[in-house]
């Protein structure tokens, strides 16, 4: 779909990418980490068509791209950006935008308009005034109005960085499904790896402007590498000696003697983390098939809306996510004791 | 001087006349330095050229010219000795005119260009994804930035408005021919005619704030106009 060979771009002295070679395959969700200022927005920036490399070439569709066709090809994607960009309008017309520049009809730009607002789950916000509307909101009209193009290419630039949760589902929820049901090649910059490992097939680790690793985001996320921990905001991330049980699951005893099962992995130091999200947390004691059963007492408490992060001390300190409601229904409290619950399967081994 | 009760109506017909002269040589004053300086703070604030931040920075440097100075200059300019004197404009509602729209051009082209460099460069990425051509993206720059355009011609006729130093030096605020509110506000004031500075001065603030409030209301008119 998309061929980079040797690209690099340069801002003056500044080097963004440096000599990046890689093929983008029709269809598939192609993901792009790295920490801040590694180049990913200049990557998509480059394959969007919207700036061009200083040197490289990029081929789009078996056709190399150039000022003659620019314009042709760049029609064929689009771009969500990381800061919301919205026109001074109301939704529809910024929707609307790029289907007239495309000269539709009034009636199919109608019909596009209020299907992109209800993958994006925004029915009957069209005459609303685009700027008027939450952080979130905004965001998902920019998604929309790209997704009623219809382009055989969506590019996406952190575009859930800084939402509410709610915004985050509805748009990694659209992600997967405009690659599923219309086949669209989606590719996506993000430093969050979580997003990077569900929504991605392959992913790529850029670091200072190169490729550090390229691959199935699966193996990528399940390789040592500790240019990624580094960046990625991992939280409940420990480091121990692993060792193999006799039915060939790991347990890794942390530096301070805990000991965490885990489902998959090596012997030897590793590195492991567990989603917040993945913990469970209760008042008693869960007599349960979960593996991992520490007690504990809170240690901090982070409002984040309609969800709780809790910091519980468990002989390590452990990050567990809750919702408000679950929050005030359990009546916890600083020093409040707890016990954390979580499967080996859980537990992911770097 | 005796002032019977037909004086003071001529006073009141003339003041009106006054208010009138006043909005027709500053608005015409505006719309000529919106027809050179609008086209001009587009160019400079979409194009990138050799020489461009000379010229970015010489009008900004202008906007602080003295009415006074450009008054003396276009004096010298206008005077039967000078250059131009041969055009017989000294001491006609025209130079003024063209004082003011001088005056205010700087006004026009720094406010324009700096509202076009502020929405520039990701209004005009967003129209290129969304697949618009480089002349439909700059369209796209200009449609975002209407409200500080219209700031721009605003201001400028705030300041053609209040100023002084064009309209005494060039207009010789003749009675009757060139005389404008702030001419006869300073007459009147000198000529310890308090009150009647104190009415010209309240109509002068009345002219100002109704002009700046259409211009808001018309904003989102122009706006959503726009977007059709």
């Amino acid at each position: 779909m998309i061929t980079l060979t040797d690209v690099t771009k340069q801002y003056g002295n500044i080097t963004a990418l440096k000599n990046i070679s890689l093929e983008v395959v029709k269809g598939e969700v192609f993901s792009v980490i790295g920490p801040n200022g590694s180049g990913k927005t200049t990557l998509l920036r480059i394959m969007a068509g919207i700036e061009a490399p200083t040197k490289g070439t990029v081929i789009f569709n078996g056709e190399e791209v150039d000022e003659k066709n620019l314009v042709k090809l760049r029609r064929r994607g689009t771009m969500v950006f990381q800061k919301t960009t919205l026109f001074n309008t109301t939704v529809f017309g910024n929707i609307a935008y790029g289907l007239k520049l495309r000269q539709f009809p009034q009636q199919e730009i109608k019909e596009r308009v209020t299907d992109a607002l209800d993958i994006v789950k925004l029915h009957g916000y069209e005459e609303r005034l685009a700027k008027s509307l939450s952080g979130g909101e905004q965001q998902r009209v920019a998604l929309a109005r790209a997704l009623a193009l219809d382009t055989d290419v969506l590019f996406l630039d952190e575009p859930t960085a800084n939402l509410d949760p709610k915004s985050v589902s509805v748009i990694e929820e659209t992600i997967t499904w405009i690659n599923r049901e219309r086949n669209t090649t989606v590719i996506l910059a993000t430093h969050n790896m979580y997003q990077a490992e569900t929504l991605g097939n392959r992913t790529i680790l850029l670091i200072n402007g190169e490729i550090s690793q390229i691959g199935q985001s699966k193996e990528i996320f399940t390789l040592p590498s500790t240019q990624l921990a580094d960046f990625t905001r991992v939280e409940n991330i420990f480091s121990g000696i692993s060792t193999m049980r006799a039915e060939g699951t790991p347990i890794v005893t942390l530096d301070n003697g805990l000991k965490i099962e885990a489902a998959h992995g090596s012997g030897g130091r590793v590195t492991l983390f567990i989603r917040p999200e993945d913990i469970i947390l209760s008042k008693e004691r869960i007599v349960s098939s979960a593996r991992n059963v520490f007690a504990g007492q809170i240690a901090g408490i982070i409002d984040l809306g309609p969800l709780v992060k809790l910091r519980v001390d468990a002989g390590r300190e452990f990050l567990v996510q809750i919702t408000k409601r679950s929050f005030i229904e359990m009546r916890l409290n600083i020093d409040s004791q707890v016990f954390l619950t979580f499967k080996a399967s859980s537990v992911h081994v770097l | 001087m005796s002032y019977g009760g037909f004086v003071n109506m001529t006073v009141e017909t003339e003041i009106v006349e006054i208010a009138v002269r006043t909005i027709g040589v500053s608005g015409a004053a505006t719309l000529l330095a919106a027809l050179w300086g609008i086209p001009l703070g587009i160019l400079l604030g979409l194009k990138r050229f050799r020489g461009r931040r000379v010229i970015v920075g010489f009008f900004n440097a202008m906007m602080g010219l003295p009415a006074v100075a450009l008054g003396l200059l276009l004096y010298l300019l206008f005077s039967q000795s000078g250059p131009l004197g041969f055009l017989h404009l000294l001491y006609t509602p025209l130079v003024i005119v063209l004082g003011q729209a001088v005056l205010i051009t700087p006004i026009t082209v720094s406010f324009t260009t700096s509202t076009i460099e502020a929405i520039d460069p990701e209004i005009k990425d967003l129209a290129t994804t969304l697949g618009a051509s480089e002349t439909e993206a700059s369209m796209a720059v200009l449609k975002e930035s209407i409200g500080g355009v219209l700031l721009a011609v605003a201001a400028s006729f705030n300041r053609a408005i209040a100023e002084l130093g064009v309209a005494i030096m060039v207009g010789g605020n003749l009675r009757g021919l060139t005389r404008v509110l702030t001419t006869s506000i300073a007459l009147e004031t000198t000529r310890a005619e308090l009150d009647l500075g104190i009415a010209l001065t309240i109509i002068l603030l009345v002219i100002v704030f109704a002009v700046n409030a259409s211009v808001n209301m018309l904003q989102s008119r122009v706006r959503s106009w726009l977007w059709k």
